[in-house]
């Protein structure tokens, strides 16, 4: 099988053209980082805000450990019948996609966000507001750079699950490398169905670990423990959590 | 719902198997997590290693990891037990790290004060360690067993009959019904595995109760 496998993916013909695998991973990542981008821009100032008052806490530890609980393929299938009808052309396919995947992302990083700024130390808080700062100041200095390792692990889990749901979402005809386990299976075309996955898990690992780098350049070294030689081997441990704030779900 | 009243008997026969896919690889999950996690515990430098290998297996999408298996394992695509290792698999990565930081929150005077009285290190894990460390593994347990009731019902993809059926069923047909009857389902599924959790751990830790009581 495994040989079936190198030979379907060393076959040039399967890599280029409309229906080519360089065409499937760039429109499976323009999916997944557009999903991304706008599920970031709610999640995190919403988080952000409420880690920062306090208020709608209860609301945000019952809604994401709910969210956690629909399933994905349930919810997309909803999504197409409800809306599909509504809109036409290829936006009936794919406005409500979309939708799916923004909505499944948020919770990740919206409790990333607020457990971020929630677990800053509270001496680090009140120094900063002893040196004079406002409340504003104290979340874009303090609280916002302490909350960057959690943030960012909300990100990572969420961008795992937007890649994950974005590749069943061709089964209501979304292109990306879905399409080749998708048809691959409809057709019983066990090497493309294989190929396929074999891609989608290798494309899921390669964003992991560029998102994980990523965490690792932006957040403080003053957080890591990688300056000097204070241990906070616990901010670490916690900047590599697959899903934070696990602990809080209904 | 005049869908769901002509229909019970499927849908509980479905929920059955889903309860049955989602709640099996729960326990191996948990059985084959608590060493993996002692280890990380007890030798600090697999620690990172552990988690980090651990985590690599749950970047995998579900779809691909259910059409990979039956390749790798020889099984037929159509064989339940790919979805059972499929759904083991993600438990034992979400619970590694669990296992590993509920045993690193027992605190050390305990541990000593249990050596002192002569525990020795299986009947210290067993008898102390491992009770002290079932909150957190409890919690991790949770959120372990609400990801796989939702990640199950994808396997209807390939063909496994459990409650994702119900989605593909409704979609094929453009009927609403069973799909948020499946949806409705699975929701339930997914409080009943939590309270189910809850329940036990309430049961295994009584001194959580009396140390509210006494305050």
């Amino acid at each position: 099988m495994i040989n079936r496998i190198l030979t379907w993916l060393a076959d040039g013909a399967h890599w280029h053209g409309d229906d080519g695998i360089l065409r499937r991973v760039v429109e499976h990542l323009e999916y997944s980082l557009t999903a991304l981008l706008i599920a970031s821009l709610i999640a995190i100032p919403l988080g952000l805000y409420i880690g920062h008052t306090g208020r709608g806490r209860f609301l945000v530890v019952n809604a994401v450990g709910a969210a956690r609980a629909i399933p994905s393929l349930g919810l997309l299938f909803l999504a197409v019948l409800w809306l599909g009808p509504k809109l036409s052309g290829d936006i009936a396919f794919l406005a409500p996609t979309g939708l799916v995947l923004v909505v499944l992302a948020i919770p990740s990083i919206l409790s990333g966000a607020y457990a971020g700024v929630e677990g800053v130390d509270p001496a680090a808080r009140d120094a900063a507001i002893g040196m004079g700062m406002r409340g504003t100041e104290v979340l874009r200095h303090v609280e916002f750079p302490c909350a960057l390792p959690l943030i960012l692990s909300g990100i990572r889990s969420a961008m795992l699950q937007i890649i994950a749901t974005a590749t069943i979402a061709a089964v209501v005809s979304l292109g990306g490398l879905g399409r080749f386990l998708i048809d691959g299976l409809a057709v019983r075309d066990t090497p493309q169905t294989a190929s396929g996955a074999v891609l989608v898990a290798v494309l899921a690992l390669i964003v992991d670990l560029v998102l994980a780098l990523i965490q690792r350049l932006v957040v403080s070294p003053g957080l890591t423990g990688r300056y000097g030689k204070v241990s906070l081997m616990d901010a670490e441990t916690e900047a590599t959590s697959p899903a934070p704030a696990l602990q809080h779900s209904v | 719902m005049i869908w769901l009243r002509g229909h019970l008997g499927d849908v509980l026969g479905l929920t059955v198997q889903h309860i049955y896919l989602a709640g099996v690889p729960l326990l191996l999950g948990l059985l084959i997590a608590l060493p993996f996690g002692w280890l990380a515990r007890r030798y600090r430098g697999l620690y990172p290693l552990l988690i980090i290998g651990t985590g690599l297996l749950y970047t995998i999408p579900s779809l691909a990891l259910f059409i990979m298996l039956p390749l790798l394992l020889g099984t037929k695509i159509l064989d339940p037990n790919n979805v059972v290792i499929a759904m083991t698999i993600y438990t034992v990565a979400l619970l590694v790290r669990t296992v590993a930081d509920g045993l690193g929150s027992v605190p050390d005077e305990v541990n000593q004060a249990a050596t002192a009285m002569g525990y020795r290190r299986v009947r210290r894990f067993m008898s102390v360690e491992l009770p002290l460390a079932v909150p957190v593994i409890s919690a991790g347990l949770r959120v372990a067993a609400v990801s796989n009731v939702s990640i199950v019902s994808v396997a209807a993809l390939i063909g496994v009959p459990q409650l994702g059926s119900l989605f593909t069923d409704g979609f094929n047909r453009a009927f609403l019904d069973p799909i948020v009857v499946g949806v409705t389902a699975c929701v339930l599924l997914a409080l009943l595995f939590d309270m189910t959790i809850l329940g036990a751990t309430h049961l295994v830790t009584p001194w959580q109760r009396a140390g509210k009581a006494s305050v």
